[in-house]
């Protein structure tokens, strides 16, 4: 029995969210928090959840470590493993440690990342510099990760594959003006190995000749094993007038299996009477295929390479999303300096342009809704 | 393309680098910058979780500086 079919591995993508500049600027120590969050994710007939916890303390001085604990717990019941398999329960535990050493204006960050779950084990080793300079009006980042993935295959105990991931990290924010502030960062990214899914198939007809006889999934996807990918984004803040924020932000990403993709983000944050922050956002996302992706091959052995992961697919997706904070004390409380009550909520559409539901005989265009829920506190001592 | 004029400008702007530069926002008019709003990432926990739900479900990864994950986590 196929059991798990056409999960995204999660611990694969690691290493570009390792590199991620740290919120405080170079030259000033994280400050000590910790935070507990149950999130949710609900859509495409696949449901996770899980809690998350971070803390984070430093000496006040020359160093801060961090300590994160991630699960997600998976049931999946999507549309590929509905037209390829069956539906599967699966959890991920993802573990992460950083320590940061500030000296001067300069700080050094060095990270270890390790994701579990039953066919996939992740490491990603990190390390990166900040430099603020002119005044501390600018800051310097660059950064590297190195993932070594294991693959294996919860249908085939003999099935073992690798690939490594290389990322390679730049970014500068820059104070503009008393009220504005922008950050620019780009990332290369090269990945090596085993990069596909070991369950999924892609769709071929059942007669070249003829659409109309039919389809099947007997062909496994084969896909190119390497990748190279380049992403430039920039982002602004900017502090209005009254005590509100606006934010934009603008993201280019290109690779060499063909993906061009386009996203844009606005944001607005506002605080009501003293307390509380609300914030509003949209975001829309927009890529086009891979070169050897298609919904639908005549032949078994088309291509070299063939794909049918929706994520390969040229599509689009709107994300609108609310936050509300709350600020429970009002000047501290013993040993706490703050502690905020937080929830967002997020409301994704994903629109596919050529990825059709194969549950149905004539297979028309696919779309779903996700729902995001994120309930955390957060104290600061 | 001129590569010499490239080096040469180059050398210009890393040199450029050691002389003192005088910061154009002064240090108190910094008020609005400090402010918890104008962050780029209020909550890392929060936006590198946001992040990851991109990365899952999109062809697209890496740049995403206008969230952060401070911790690394996702």
């Amino acid at each position: 029995m196929v059991v798990g079919v056409t999960r995204r591995h999660l611990g694969a993508i690691l290493p570009a969210l390792f590199l991620v500049s740290h919120t405080a600027p170079a030259g000033v120590l994280p400050e000590d928090r910790a935070d507990a969050m149950y999130h949710s994710y609900d859509g495409g007939g696949v449901e996770v959840d899980g809690p998350s916890y971070l803390v984070r303390k430093g000496d006040g001085k020359r160093f801060s470590a961090s300590a994160n604990y991630y699960v997600d717990s998976i049931s999946s019941a999507s549309i590929d493993v509905l037209t390829q398999g069956s539906p599967y329960n699966e959890q991920r535990t993802q573990w992460t440690g950083s320590v940061d050493y500030i000296h001067a204006d300069t700080t050094m960050t060095a990270g270890y990342s390790n994701s579990d779950e039953s066919d996939y084990q992740s490491d990603t080793y990190s390390f990166s510099i900040s430099q603020a300079m002119f005044g501390d009006l600018t800051t310097v980042t660059l950064g590297y990760s190195y993932g070594d993935d294991d693959v294996s295959s919860n249908v085939d105990s003999s099935f073992e594959r690798s690939a490594e991931h290389r990322n390679y990290h730049v970014s500068l924010t820059q104070v503009l003006t008393k009220n504005l502030l922008l950050s620019l960062n780009y990332d290369a990214i090269t990945d090596e190995g085993y990069l596909q899914n070991p369950y999924r198939r892609v769709r071929v007809q059942n007669d070249p000749l003829d659409p109309s006889a039919g389809w099947n999934f007997n062909t496994p996807e084969t896909y190119p094993n390497t990748r190279t990918s380049n992403a430039v984004s920039a982002n602004f803040i900017y502090y209005l007038p009254y005590r509100a924020a606006v934010k934009a932000g603008y993201r280019y990403y290109t690779d060499d299996w063909d993906i061009d993709a386009h996203n844009v983000e606005v944001g607005y944050v506002h605080p009501l009477w003293d307390r509380w922050i609300v914030e509003f956002n949209y975001r829309y996302y927009q890529q086009d295929q891979a070169d050897f992706y298609s919904d639908l091959f005549q032949f078994p052995d088309q291509q070299n390479f063939m794909a049918r992961d929706k994520e390969l697919s040229k599509f689009k997706d709107h994300t609108l999303g609310v936050m509300l904070s709350y600020d429970v004390f009002e000047n501290g409380w013993g040993y706490l300096d703050r502690a905020t009550l937080n929830v967002k909520y997020s409301r994704i559409w994903f629109d596919y342009d050529n990825y059709s539901d194969a549950r149905q005989a004539n297979a028309p265009g696919y779309d779903f809704t996700a729902d995001v829920l994120q309930l955390f506190a957060s104290v600061w001592y | 393309m001129n590569y010499r004029g490239v080096l040469i400008a180059l050398t210009l702007f890393l040199l450029g680098g050691c002389s003192q530069v005088e910061p154009w926002v002064k240090p108190y008019e910094r008020a609005h910058l400090a402010d918890p709003i104008m962050s780029f990432s209020r909550d890392p926990v929060a936006d590198g979780y946001i992040s990851h739900i991109y990365q899952v479900r999109e062809g697209a990864r890496g740049a995403e500086g206008g969230h952060g994950g401070g911790c690394g986590c996702n």
